[in-house]
């Protein structure tokens, strides 16, 4: 007999998700990643003047809007010819602020949104809401060290606070930096707010390195088993991003099953629509072309997520897929990071290919990451230029592409008459959380669910620690309706 | 002296989560007091619904809701964050399920709102729509207090607009109705408190010599007054430049940028273009 397992609303993510799974004998044949990223931004942002499109795609999601006004401003900068012209101060300032949202998003991902499915916090603070109610049984460490963790879920709120604390230095406020525009930014590294910037950096460093990392690895060694669930499709893309004088932090590439780099082309991204709520006669095409067609009630559809595929295939990105990414490119310090962790956790590379592994990775990008801002911030020149005159073209094309927390990112469009003829988003969610495309291959966090043995189907930890463990941001609650009925034996809603 | 209790149903509707995070950045208090403590003596918030913190999942929590309507009439706090989508019944949006069906986020609304004691609308999104109604308006996005409107729902509003809102502005709000009562609140014609929303951007900036020299910034970078890249302090009612943002590190004009007139009702519509003047001719 089958069941069907539907957990609507997926909590303790960004946005509005709804998974269903239908199980046979204990494990999951079947999976339904639901998403609902339809606002209707890119309908909203036709016929605006092009450089509102670094403030007004912010608003997409208010968890990683640093990384849409730095995709915004690459593609804007494209546009308008700039891409060359950007001063290296503002190149720099803009990977800090990135680097710092990279920073407040990780934290927040691990211990608030994440560690509930592993920490026992009711075990530490009593029958308390929100901490209840919650899935009982699987809670595996306790006493002391449990005590332990949910004091960093506490401490960590005051880090990730603090995380953009920093980011708002040069950014004015967050959420939603005003800092980061067309041509380059609006503030001045001056000595003062280097040296700012820096301690208050290294409170963060601190913390990663000894609060944040040691907890992925407790949780690791207590949870030893899933290492092995949640593989996936194994297929990575990075696009590359932040963007220094010096070249990409995090390469791009696309890595193979077995390991193998290629190059990245964006050419080879196309959106299907099969499943999705959107036109069937636009699917199948690259985003440079794409449009936004919402068709609510198409019967095949079950998702507002269009299905991004890169040469056709399913792919994975996020931090697992930069980390493999610069790994399998003989990247020094990645290399180092990793193979440190693995030896840590007596695991191979195969392992990271697993819940653990995309916790882990992770947070060894955090470091990677806010190790590498130190650098940047000494490469700032106080009297040096921040930002070039530009003006809007008549008419031209654009593309941004670059690395948000969750993975890498596009923003492409279209200038007619000076104003935004086209432009289309496609979200590192997009890619992971996608439904079956026209060929019905399901989407990465579909393929990670199939397979999984589901020990209790009345508290599926397994499910929710899958899908959480890809941070999926689904950038708003919006949700589609369809009138759908269980055709299966036994039908729960946990 | 037992602890007053506020339980606190937090709905998220068209929005992008951007004021819960906000929220989050709290300083004084924070947001475990927040969470944990009496925020003031003898009163307490709890924080029974929110998606995006609460350990629970599925329909166990949806059941946290239906139980509030039934048996915590008139004895909660209802804070909404993102606009409502109402095309098509609603069916843009929904918050979960319920035996196999969906939630939309307006019958949500009607039915939490009904029974609040309260209700908050945060961010500029819920109080007036926001982005996600900007035209064409896709998704038919309305704020709460038009829904409530619409649909006869009388329990008071209060709105705490902002792209996202300062996170003191609701903890500010809430320590008002914990000591003196939400009778207390002053609100201007717009629902806002005047605490926060009763002067002008343009009263407070320290660049408002320079408006009154005529010194203006030619372009983004310059020191100067942004009027002629436009700024829209000069309309726009908060005080960003007293409070500042983020544990008071900067704000939108200390670091070079424009005022975007993010708390007003026409935000974005009618604050943009970003970068085009709005003059006070125009605002006549």
């Amino acid at each position: 007999m089958s069941t069907k397992i539907k957990i609507d609303p997926i909590t303790r993510i960004e946005g509005h998700m709804a998974i269903e799974a239908v199980i046979d004998d204990g494990v999951v044949k079947e999976a339904r990643s639901a998403g609902t990223l339809f606002r209707g931004f890119e309908i909203i942002l036709q016929g605006r003047d092009p450089r509102d499109a670094n403030r007004l795609t912010q608003r997409i999601c208010g968890v990683c809007p640093t990384s849409h006004a730095m995709a915004s401003a690459l593609c804007i900068d494209n546009a308008f010819g700039l891409t060359d012209k950007i001063s290296d101060n503002a190149k720099l300032i803009r990977c800090l602020m990135l680097g710092a949202n990279f920073l407040q998003s990780h934290i927040l991902h691990f211990y608030h949104l994440a560690a509930l499915d592993y920490v026992d916090a009711v075990g530490a603070v009593g029958n308390l809401a929100p901490f209840v109610p919650r899935y009982e049984g699987d809670y595996r460490v306790s006493g002391e060290a449990n005590a332990e963790l949910v004091n960093h879920y506490i401490r960590a709120l005051d880090i990730r606070r603090k995380c953009q604390e920093v980011l708002s230095i040069f950014g004015g406020k967050m959420p939603h930096n005003v800092g980061i525009v067309p041509g380059g930014v609006t503030e001045h590294p001056t000595e003062d707010k280097i040296t700012n910037f820096l301690w208050r950096l290294n409170e963060i460093r601190d913390f990663v390195d000894n609060t944040y990392i040691p907890d992925v690895i407790a949780v690791a060694k207590a949870y030893s088993d899933y290492f092995d669930i949640g593989k996936g499709c194994k297929r990575l893309v990075a696009y590359g991003g932040f963007d220094l004088p010096t070249g990409k932090l995090f390469k791009s590439g696309v890595v193979s099953p077995d390991l193998q780099p290629e190059p990245f082309a964006k050419e080879n991204i196309t959106e299907d629509l099969k499943h999705s709520w959107y036109v069937d006669s636009d699917s199948g095409k690259n985003p440079a072309q794409g449009e936004t067609k919402p068709q609510p009630k198409k019967k095949q559809g079950y998702s507002f997520i269009k299905s991004p595929r890169y040469k056709g295939e399913v792919c994975e990105l996020g931090p697992l897929a930069r980390m493999v990414s610069n790994y399998v490119q003989a990247d020094a310090k990645v290399k180092e990071l990793v193979d440190s962790l693995l030896v840590q956790a007596g695991a191979g590379v195969d392992a990271l290919f697993s819940v653990l592994g995309r916790h882990a990775a992770r947070a060894l990008e955090a470091k990677f990451v806010v190790d590498a801002m130190v650098d940047w911030l000494q490469a700032l020149k106080p009297d040096e230029p921040i930002i070039v005159e530009n003006q809007i073209p008549d008419k031209s094309e654009g593309v941004g592409l670059t690395e948000a927390p969750r993975g890498a990112l596009g923003h492409w469009m279209t200038i007619k008459d000076k104003k935004i003829d086209r432009y289309q988003v496609i979200t590192p969610t997009a890619w992971n959380a996608s439904p079956k495309d026209d060929k019905d291959q399901p989407g990465a966090v579909e393929q990670a669910l199939i397979g999984t043995k589901v020990k209790d189907e009345d508290n599926p930890f397994e499910l929710v620690r899958i899908v959480r463990a890809f941070d999926p941001c689904l950038a708003c609650s919006v949700h589609l309706l369809d009138a759908k009925g269980s055709e299966l034996g036994i039908f729960r809603a946990v | 002296m037992a602890t007053k209790k506020y339980p606190v149903i937090w709905l998220q509707g068209a929005g992008c989560t951007g004021c819960s995070v906000s929220v989050l950045n709290a300083v004084s208090p924070r947001i475990q007091n927040l969470l944990l403590d009496e925020l003031v003596p003898g009163h307490q918030l709890n924080l029974i619904f929110h998606a995006t913190v609460m350990a629970g999942q599925g329909e166990p929590v949806v059941e946290v809701l239906k139980d509030a309507e039934k048996n915590r009439k008139g004895g909660y706090i209802l804070v909404v964050e993102g606009a409502i989508p109402t095309a098509e019944n609603g069916a843009y949006g929904s918050i979960g399920e319920k035996g196999g069906k969906h939630l939309t986020i307006e019958q949500s609304l009607a039915d939490l709102g009904k029974s609040a004691m309260l209700t908050i609308a945060l961010g500029t999104c819920a109080a007036y729509g926001g982005i996600p109604a900007a035209k064409p308006n896709p998704t038919l996005c309305k704020g709460v207090k038009t829904i409530f409107n619409e649909k006869g729902i009388e329990t008071p509003v209060v709105n705490l607009p902002g792209c996202p809102l300062h996170p003191e502005w609701f903890t500010g709000t809430i320590s008002v109705i914990l000591f003196s009562g939400a009778d207390a609140l002053e609100l201007d014609q717009l629902a806002r408190p005047k605490l926060f929303y009763g002067q002008l951007i343009h009263e407070n900036c320290p660049r408002r010599a320079d408006f009154d020299k005529g010194k203006f910034a030619e372009k983004l970078g310059d020191p100067g007054c942004l009027y002629q890249l436009g700024c829209k302090g000069h309309y726009t009612y908060a005080d960003c430049p007293l409070r500042q943002w983020n544990n008071g590190v900067s704000w939108c004009v200390k670091a070079g940028s424009p005022c975007l007139g993010c708390v007003e009702p026409e935000f974005p519509d009618g604050t943009s273009p970003i970068y085009e003047k709005v003059t006070f001719e125009d605002l006549k």
